[in-house]
């Protein structure tokens, strides 16, 4: 059973809506879960956690969320940064004022409180559009991450301006803070991840996911067959928000343990997820895994390669790097503009054939 | 006269020059949208490494050095030589005409009928691409442009204020010369786009690409021909903005600062541009000066962003830009 199906053999609307249609699709990802949940646990170690995995894992869910709004719903946004950032310093705020509260619902609260701020900045849209909309959301990017560094409220009035999270337990293991094992990182950010991609895909294939897409493919269109572009671009707005919240809130709290809104948050992080959903497909929640390991893991094996085996300086590695991203996305909107989704489509199609193909 | 008017419109004169600067880039993105409907994120990298290209050449620095040297272990960093600016500023135009066609050649080509999104972000992936080349290319340190124009304060403003109200304003010299120099450009665009044939089918162009095309207009030409104009106008806009803080990568962050303008004053309006750098730039001051003690410095990071954003919600097609009629 290598692969299977070449035709339609479906005779039920449960068969017909099954996220994996293909039972040999359905235990690799089975098979994945068990490895993710059981078998790299007990491997991993702080290098692999710190330099690929928890940042995979972390960026994986901003994408999903981008890819939401830009892939469903076809809003694009270059506020990512500061949704982020919403994210981290709504977690700061709560953890530091409310030190009993468990950090799985202060992480969920902060996702909540950026989709308030991913509403407000949403409002916008539903007057403008295109590259209008994107001078939009950087005005949330600038606005959002000036506040965070200039208004002391926001960082506690510590004196450096940082950020830096406090130890939090959950089931007794400590995964914020400096005693955080490499283990409890990965499975919390795993944890928040599954669920993520859980919830993207099943909003993204209801009721409200087809509205997003109605929009995104033509608004007007969609308005004359009743779809309320109000609710469907706000909607759009709150569950990617929600999702780049908790993703940044992850980030800081997790991942980077202390954090500076200017440096962490910056433009910079808004093009990376940006990219992400780009080389890695717009419009599919694969996409979002693919595009996120493909920009994480490749500066990673860039350096080895360059600094580390050929011995190069770091700074013409980090230009090189820009250089190749750069090129990546040119060439992938001009092969593919679907991206390594469309790719890993079609590897599928002709699996469907094999070994006789027609 | 009181004293706090005095500074306001300072700031506002300040705001004036500044606003010619932010005119400057945004002049390229109106050219290249105007002629191709791209609008081209790129514009501030171009000036980026336009300025650097300039710099490169005129302290004779060998391109490329840092690769050379990590790959063979060489030890190579200048020819030895500098060029003089008036060989090194057409050396530069020419490098930028190269990169006009290379783009035509392996980027617009492939992308044509793409939507407009997309298109965006190829320029962004262009953006990301010249930078790395432009910092391998010449380094990545801060670099001090001088191409002979004047700096610092401006004797002969200081004095006429100061014989009127009392107070010399404070006004930098090369500010002054990016506005004149701003002038020529736009005069000398408007003529080239109504009087000569090439301008006119650039506006053929972007009026209508099919029409154009049936007409005999090449459109790759055309293309060619903007991109080049618009690396052109970047170039100027770089030596302004090198001239005035190094050349360093914060350059290319003004072309973010040139999206408000673009908004303010239309996407396809030449006037336009220059009206919406002057209002972002004297606003921004202006909003600084006043909000300053309330609720901290530092607004003219997003400043121009919002006024942007609330402009756009009463009217989405700018100051000058043309009427937006959808259809299904």
């Amino acid at each position: 059973m290598l692969y299977r199906e070449a035709g339609d053999f479906k005779t039920s609307y449960v068969a017909d809506s099954q996220t994996f249609p293909i039972k040999f699709d359905r235990f690799g990802y089975y098979a994945i879960l068990a490895i993710a949940f059981l078998g790299i646990p007990l491997v991993i170690n702080d290098y692999w956690a710190n330099s690929i995995v928890v940042p995979f894992l972390i960026y994986t869910i901003a994408a999903l969320g981008l890819n939401i709004l830009i892939g469903y719903c076809g809003q694009l946004s270059l506020g990512t940064g500061a949704f982020m950032a919403v994210g981290a310093y709504g977690s700061y705020k709560l953890m530091t004022a409310f030190p009993e509260l468990n950090i799985i619902f202060v992480i969920i609260a902060a996702g909540v409180i950026t989709a308030g701020v991913g509403v407000l900045f949403g409002l916008p849209s539903l007057r403008i559009k295109g590259f209008y909309l994107a001078v939009a959301t950087l005005a949330a990017q600038f606005f959002l991450i000036w506040l965070f560094t200039r208004q002391a409220w926001f960082y506690n009035y510590s004196p450096t301006g940082m950020i830096s999270a406090p130890t939090r337990e959950v089931f007794g293991f400590p995964v914020t803070g400096p005693r955080a094992s490499a283990v409890s990182m990965y499975m919390i950010c795993l944890c928040f991840l599954v669920a993520s991609a859980w919830l993207a895909r099943n909003l993204t294939r209801g009721t409200l996911g087809r509205q997003w897409m109605a929009i995104r493919d033509m608004d007007i269109a969609a308005e004359i067959i009743g779809v309320n572009p109000l609710m469907a671009k706000l909607t759009a707005f709150a569950v990617s928000s929600f999702l780049i919240g908790i993703s940044g809130a992850l980030l800081f709290t997790v991942y980077l343990g202390a954090a500076e809104a200017g440096e962490a948050f910056g433009i910079d992080k808004s093009f990376l997820v940006l990219f992400m959903v780009i080389i890695g497909g717009l419009g599919s929640i694969f996409g979002a895994f693919a595009g996120a390991a493909f920009l994480i893991v490749g500066p990673v094996m860039l350096k080895l390669l360059l600094v580390n085996t050929l011995g190069w300086p770091t700074d013409l590695a980090a230009h090189l790097e820009i250089m190749i991203i750069g090129a990546l996305i040119l060439v992938f909107l001009i092969v593919e503009p679907h991206g390594i989704a469309a790719l890993w489509r079609t590897i599928k199609e002709k699996l469907r054939l094999w070994p006789f193909p027609y | 006269m009181p004293d706090n008017l005095l500074f306001a419109m300072e700031a506002t004169l300040n705001g004036l020059t500044a606003g010619v600067m932010y005119a400057l880039v945004a002049l390229g993105f109106v050219l290249i949208f105007k002629a191709s409907g791209i609008f081209n994120f790129a514009q501030g990298v171009m000036a980026l490494f336009a300025a650097l290209t300039l710099v490169g050449l005129q302290s004779g620095q060998v391109p490329f050095a840092h690769l050379i040297n990590a790959i063979f272990g060489t030890r190579i960093h200048h020819f030895g030589w500098n060029m003089p600016t008036l060989l090194a500023i057409p050396a530069t135009v020419l490098v930028m005409i190269g990169l006009a066609i290379l783009v035509e050649r392996f980027i617009l080509k492939h992308l044509v009928n793409q939507e407009p999104i997309i298109l965006f972000m190829a320029t962004i992936g262009l953006a990301y691409l010249l930078e790395g080349v432009g910092d391998i290319m010449w380094g990545a340190e801060v670099k001090a442009l001088d191409v002979g124009l004047p700096k610092g304060m401006s004797g002969a403003v200081d004095d006429l204020t100061f014989g009127w109200f009392g107070y010399g304003f404070y006004i930098d010299r090369l500010e002054l010369w990016a506005a004149g120099i701003a002038a020529i450009l736009v005069a000398s665009l408007t003529i080239f786009s109504q009087y000569t044939k090439q301008g006119r089918a650039l506006r053929a162009v972007a009026d209508d690409h099919q029409a154009a095309l049936s007409v005999g207009i090449s459109l790759r030409f055309i293309w060619v021909l903007t991109w080049s104009i618009a690396g052109i106008v970047a170039l100027v806009a770089g030596i302004m903005w090198g001239s005035k803080s190094g050349v360093q990568f914060s350059l290319s962050l003004i072309a973010l600062k040139a999206l408000p303008v673009l908004i303010l004053g239309g996407f396809t309006s030449i006037p336009g541009a220059i009206v919406g750098g002057l209002i972002i730039g004297v606003g921004e001051k202006l909003f600084d000066f006043y909000m300053q003690p309330i609720i901290g410095g530092a607004t003219e990071n997003w400043f121009a962003y919002m006024l942007a954003l609330v402009f756009l919600l009463f009217r989405p097609q700018g100051l000058f830009g043309e009427r937006i009629i959808e259809r299904v």
